[in-house]
């Protein structure tokens, strides 16, 4: 395959990745390193730079749309930022350590459960529920426009929240992904963040998290021009189309068949990692 | 924003005030968006100087073999760009984009020192510097 080539088909099919990560709330991210090892035959070292700087993209592009809805908090994204960003920086020290054998075993557990998760309804946040003293001091509880008028809410569990995303940050800087799917984990289901909140701030915080792995990934040779270039182009033209016609579309098949890729990238990725065939 | 800074106050005395919260929110976001525009208006800009000379090349992502020196660290990305590269270019855009979520970090610290939050300004000061370290203690600064 010629540059140009090769070029023009990576940000096609990085701009649908894209596009159906934004369209379905999934991410593209976690696509994006199965099928650039899968179909392109990249190193799954060049993929996870490459993907790593395009989650910047989508994240920091996203952000201003999202924070006009009024829902993130920018304390509970500063405070668990501390633990995502310490992960991160973990992540990516493993990542060049450890053999891509491994590395390809974890993600594919990792697309498993991302696959599992998005098949989950989401956890509703209890309402009314008492102040935790922690929280409180940290001053993470808030509020947010509901139908109704505004809706406050009291974070919870605290240090099980912040231990979760100290994992979620570990796995986004060893695989170049968001890791959406634990986040959700992390602050929805352990911290009872009511789910616009926890999506919008999740988001406002993976740009941050990413940072903190890229200057590693950068200063090992893992982030190549040539391959970053077409992927971060047409994934960040991807999900900002995609955040564009988010309100009308109707998602929810459309989530099933992206459920669908991930399962089966997933236990792709497992098989190439354990038959050592990556 | 249906809530005013004062009932919430009255209902909440330890919630942070919404409506301050919310306008360095808009300054973050649209810091953000401007950052990334910028950086893949570069990266276009290299795209173009890359794919004009090395368009029939073959490609080969199969073996890792590691960037060279000038797509590694921030000065060899800027002696590539003054010497015309279009691959240097693009690390260049890249590089930019990393730093927009940093950016933000920083505004926000003064975002947490106008509402005289001591302890967010302390959190993010955390989060700066492991950002920081990442960056320099990583070799890439060299």
């Amino acid at each position: 395959m010629t540059i140009l080539e090769f070029t023009a088909i990576v940000a096609i099919v990085s701009f649908v990745a894209g596009l159906l990560g934004s369209l379905t709330g999934l991410g593209g991210g976690v696509v994006l390193v199965p099928l650039l090892t899968a179909l392109f035959h990249v190193d799954i070292r060049y993929a996870i730079g490459a993907s790593l700087v395009s989650v910047i993209a989508t994240s920091s592009g996203a952000a201003s749309s999202y924070v006009k809805e009024g829902f993130s908090n920018i304390r509970i994204g500063m405070f668990l930022e501390i633990a995502t960003t310490f992960g991160a920086l973990l992540g990516a020290f493993l990542a060049t350590r450890i053999p891509t054998s491994a590395l390809a075993v974890i993600f594919g557990a990792v697309l498993l459960y991302s696959a599992f998760v998005s098949r989950q309804p989401r956890p509703q946040a209890l309402r009314n529920l008492p102040p935790d003293p922690l929280a409180t001091r940290l001053r993470l509880n808030g509020s947010f426009p509901d139908e109704g008028g505004a809706r406050s809410y009291n974070v919870q569990r605290v240090p099980a929240g912040f231990s979760l995303m100290f994992g979620a940050g570990a796995l986004s800087g060893m695989l170049g992904i968001g890791s959406g799917a634990v986040k959700v984990l992390a602050m929805d289901q352990a911290m009872g963040i009511p789910f616009k909140v926890s999506t919008t701030t999740s988001n406002f915080m993976i740009g941050v998290t990413a940072a903190a792995s890229a200057g590693v990934y950068l200063s090992r040779g893992y982030v190549d021009p040539g391959l970053a270039m077409p992927v971060m182009l047409g994934v960040l033209a991807g999900s900002l189309l995609g955040s564009r016609i988010l309100v009308k579309a109707e998602t929810k098949s459309l989530r099933l068949v992206f459920a669908g890729v991930i399962l089966v990238l997933g236990l792709q990725m497992l098989y190439k990692g354990f038959w050592g065939k990556i | 924003m249906p809530a005013t800074p004062a009932t919430a106050s009255k209902r909440h005395p330890f919630q942070p005030q919404p409506w301050r919260d919310r306008r360095i929110e808009i300054i973050l976001g649209n810091l953000l968006r401007t950052g990334v525009l910028l950086s893949a208006a570069v990266v276009l800009c290299g795209a173009f100087i890359y794919l004009s000379r090395h368009t029939h090349e073959p490609t080969n992502y199969r073996v890792f073999r590691g960037e060279p020196s000038e797509f590694r660290t921030i000065a060899g990305v800027i002696q590539s760009v003054i010497d015309g590269r279009g691959r240097g270019l693009i690390q260049l855009g890249l590089l930019l984009l990393i730093a927009t979520p940093i950016a933000r970090v920083v505004f926000s610290i003064v975002g947490f020192a106008i509402e005289r939050d001591r302890m967010y300004v302390a959190f993010t000061l955390i989060v700066l510097a492991v950002l920081l370290y990442s960056l320099v203690g990583s070799g890439l600064g060299m």
